[in-house]
């Protein structure tokens, strides 16, 4: 007896978009089972973990705060993702697109009017881009991978970023803590909705909605597909594999440049050692797990978000190890994969023996 | 020999083959009621075949009309859903192709499955259960090799030999097994018509010793050449039986499409010959790969109102023309001209733009996505071509569903649903499709190649009326193929491709199969260097 993944001649639309939810509704009982197993109440823990952070003002602030990076930059990725191009170095787009986006505020602080923000912004977006432009140009012209330059210029970034703050940027009053002056109000990326968030997450949603429509009804969205599931094909179409890769490269580090920036606009206020926990790398399990799709990136970020929140949260309230967030994101994960897999292949039993080189053979 | 056993009888009153049954004390395969299920589709319904010893069996049938499925049973690849295999007298259970080489079955396979970078002995040792010792080995595949006529070198590395001597390989490591019975899929496909000719004499050889063959073919010519006895198989039922000698191609292509297919008319109507559309110039590009083929001062002028035909064995550039026309390698500006502008190094779209279209040998992956439906399928390749599918950057659905309507209507692509994805659709309806996405635009100039490659009778007739009929009605065609029949069948002037080399495209009345032959075994080459030198 042995079982067989048969590729599906088709896939269904339907569970396409259902499947997440399977993922997420199974993660929840096994994240159930688990805390079970360990000794504490299922439902008392899972409703700590995943319900009561939205019950509460600072908690949902804090999820929304997390989320926002995480679905910015995962949306830039899904596009790269989505051509073929595994920009793997969000991280270090992110810490770049903050020191650029840092200049004005740090090095001519009695700049102050209203094009300081939207410059600042501008400047993030093209130091990412400019980031990210490096492992691009180096796979276009040199065939070097891509996953391990973009990695490693992750932390070429992370130590640029710390020497200026403990160096040149380093605030003249700051009492030498490595840490850059803070930046001026006009500098400061405002809060909306009465605090709730910061205008970093409208931005965040409303480039999310653009770029689904780009990538669901425009040519270049139908180019980035073409080209990610069939190169020869989209060479047939007269789309050129270098230049979207540029393209890919471009737009994913000027929007993990620009969820730099506006981290340190809108949440820090000024440039620390370390500015991220991780975002650009947490964006590539958000990526995937919204199908790449950019308004179903928007529920991942907060479906991850929260579960660092949560995560927290059991661990206060109960004595969870908060470790049990890294497993719960693991899980969740998993069930994605397997539920595309399912969506994907059909499972068949296959009670005879024939070695898989003689059926492939045929 | 099958014929002197029972034979199948013709029935004065309907005119139809009845079959009696021809098993008999000879019989060395028979099998009854197969039946094959996938899904919904009955692949194999109640097939009963009868392989007698010493016979050259051919199995007939459009694409899709269950002759794979029904061989993979025999060769133990497949598990029948129902019905009996009985070899030699015995009822047997096939498991799996061990088995089935056990028994003394063998297969030659389409698509050869050879490391390149190994020796032909390698190659063999690999595929045997205990190769033993290989000088020994080496001695018996000389030893079988020339006995059968079909010379190896067990030392050469299988990268440098040609496609006819790969096939070889395959035979010779079947014939090492001392089969009974060998099934060969397609063997001639990939083969010049000299080599093919030796194929038939070493299977003659076979027959007379008593193996039998299985041999599943669309060259119907071939098939009345060579095959003893013939089934015809369609929509997985057998259809008819008969004896192909006292066939004509013709009849047997109507028995295996259950209707006539439309002969194709070319000759009767003289070519109106117009402007030089296309002009390649001293054509040449160096070999991208280790397995690619380089150009060599390739030099051709496509005139508007002809289809010129380019001949040749797989593997001796064609892809690498074709992609060197349509433009996805870019070669010197003035090596192709299109209506006289220099254009070898613009883009694909470029050239649609005026007026030419492309339709590639793969199907699936170069001339379609896969998973892509057929409406956005057709957006890959006249998103610029001024069919109102894109406005101001945005696809417009309606408008390639419309498309997607019209094209499945004219080109008879069937399909199960509306508008499915591309890699659902069977290999002869996607060529349809894929055929009838450029004709739809009424292309100036038309670069098609393979057209037909894997296409059934009813198909391949529609697709070669469709090209004859753009040429006539003043566009240019350029058709590369690998089908004699389909050439001559088209064609109104011939060049033959070999090794990167095309010989001058002379008037299809003056040519020959004999001297296409010729052409395609290297000849082409040396009139290619010699226009070269000039």
């Amino acid at each position: 007896m042995r079982i067989e993944l048969v590729k599906r001649k088709e896939r269904s639309q339907f569970m396409a978009l259902f499947s997440p939810l399977i993922a997420v509704g199974m993660t929840v009982l096994a994240a159930g089972i688990i805390f079970a197993v360990t000794g504490h109440n299922p439902l008392e823990a899972l409703y700590k973990f995943f319900i009561e952070p939205l019950t509460q003002q600072w908690s949902l602030e804090a999820t929304i705060n997390k989320a926002t990076p995480l679905i910015l930059i995962g949306c830039g990725l899904a596009v790269c993702y989505l051509s073929n191009n595994w920009n793997i170095g969000a991280e270090g787009q992110f810490v770049v697109g903050a020191l650029f986006g840092s200049i004005l505020p740090v090095l001519f602080p009695s700049f102050e009017n209203v094009a300081t923000l939207p410059l600042m912004l501008i400047f993030g977006a093209v130091g990412g881009a400019l980031w990210a432009l490096i492992p691009a140009v180096l796979k276009t012209r040199f065939n070097t991978n891509e996953i391990l330059t973009s990695l490693m210029l992750v932390y070429v970034a992370s130590l640029i970023l710390d020497y200026l703050v403990r160096g040149p940027w380093r605030d003249p009053d700051g009492y030498n803590f490595p840490e850059s002056r803070i930046f001026s109000d006009a500098a400061t990326l405002p809060d909306v909705f009465g605090g709730l968030m910061s205008l970093s997450t409208p931005i965040t949603i409303l480039i999310a909605v653009i770029l689904a429509v780009v990538l669901a009804k425009t040519l270049k969205g139908f180019e980035i597909r073409v080209m990610g599931e069939s190169p020869r094909a989209g060479g047939f179409a007269g789309f050129s594999a270098k230049g979207l890769t540029l393209f890919s490269f471009a737009l994913a580090g000027g929007l993990a440049g620009l969820a730099g920036t506006m981290e340190v606009s809108g949440g820090l206020n000024q440039l620390l050692p370390v500015i991220s926990p991780g975002y650009g790398f947490t964006a590539i399990i958000v990526a995937f797990l919204g199908r790449l799709n950019p308004i179903a990136i928007i529920v991942a970020g907060f479906v991850l978000a929260l579960s660092y929140i949560g995560g927290e949260g059991v661990q206060s309230a109960m004595g969870v190890s908060n470790k049990i967030a890294s497993v719960i994101q693991g899980l969740l994960l998993f069930f994605v994969l397997a539920c595309d897999t399912l969506i994907l292949y059909r499972v068949r039993m296959v009670s005879r023996r024939v070695s898989a080189a003689e059926v492939s053979h045929v | 020999m099958g014929d002197d056993v029972e034979e199948t009888t013709l029935s004065e009153e309907n005119g139809t083959m009845i079959q009696q049954r021809r098993s008999g004390q000879d019989t060395l395969l028979d099998a009854r009621g197969l039946t094959k299920r996938f899904g919904d589709i009955l692949a194999n319904d109640k097939v009963d075949l009868v392989i007698n010893k010493g016979e050259i069996h051919a199995l007939l049938g459009e694409n899709g009309a269950g002759k794979s499925t029904l061989v993979k049973m025999f060769y133990g690849s497949l598990e029948p859903d129902g019905g009996e295999i009985n070899w030699q007298g015995n009822n047997v259970d096939i498991g799996n192709p061990a088995a089935a080489r056990e028994l003394g079955i063998g297969m030659v396979f389409q698509h050869f499955s050879l490391f390149e970078a190994l020796t032909v002995v390698e190659n063999i040792a690999l595929a045997l259960p205990n190769p033993g010792n290989m000088t020994a080995l080496a001695e018996r595949i000389q030893a079988v090799s020339r006995e059968y006529g079909l010379p190896l070198n067990p030392g050469d590395i299988v990268a440098d030999l040609p496609v006819g001597i790969r096939q070889r390989i395959e035979i010779v490591r079947c014939l090492l097994q001392e089969p009974q019975l060998i099934i060969m899929d397609e063997p001639t496909s990939v083969l010049t018509p000299q080599e093919a000719d030796q194929l038939f004499l070493t299977l003659q050889r076979l027959a007379e010793e008593g193996c039998a063959v299985l041999y599943i073919s669309h060259r119907l010519e071939e098939v009345k050449r060579i095959c003893h006895h013939a089934t015809i198989l369609r929509h997985g039922q057998v259809v008819r039986e008969c004896d192909p000698t006292k066939e004509t191609p013709a009849s047997l292509a109507s028995m295996m499409v259950g209707a006539d297919v439309a002969s194709v008319s070319a000759a009767e109507q003289k070519p109106d010959i117009g402007e030089t559309r296309l002009g390649l110039h001293n054509l040449s590009a160096r070999a991208a790969t280790p397995f690619a083929t380089a150009l060599n001062g390739i030099s051709l002028d496509l005139r508007a109102g002809e289809v010129v035909a380019i001949a040749g064995v797989a593997g001796n550039g064609q892809g690498e023309l074709f992609d060197a026309i349509s433009g996805e390698m870019p070669v010197a500006p003035e090596m192709i001209k299109l209506d006289g502008t220099p254009c070898g190094t613009k883009s694909i779209t470029w050239r649609r733009k005026r007026e030419a279209a492309f339709v590639p040998e793969e199907r699936l992956g170069h001339g379609a996505v896969p998973g892509l439906k057929l409406s956005q399928n057709i957006v890959l390749t006249r998103h610029a071509t001024g069919d109102r599918l894109v406005g101001a950057g945005f696809v417009s659905t309606t408008q390639a569903g419309l498309l997607e309507k019209r094209i499945k209507q004219a080109f008879d692509v069937r399909m199960s649903h509306d508008d499915p994805e591309a890699r659902s659709l069977s290999g002869g309806n996607l060529q349809k499709f894929v055929v009838g996405r450029e004709l739809d635009r009424n292309p100036g100039v038309l670069i098609v190649n393979q057209p037909t490659w894997g296409v059934d009778a009813g198909a391949a007739a529609l697709i070669r009326q469709a090209l004859i009929d753009l040429a006539r009605s003043g566009s240019a065609v350029l058709v590369i193929s690998q089908d004699l029949d389909e050439i001559f069948e088209i064609a109104d002037r011939i060049a033959v491709i070999s090794r990167g080399y095309l010989s001058a495209a002379e008037p299809a009345s003056d040519m020959t199969r004999e001297r296409v032959g010729l052409l395609m075994a290297g000849e082409a080459e040396n009139q290619g260097e010699m226009a070269d030198a000039h």
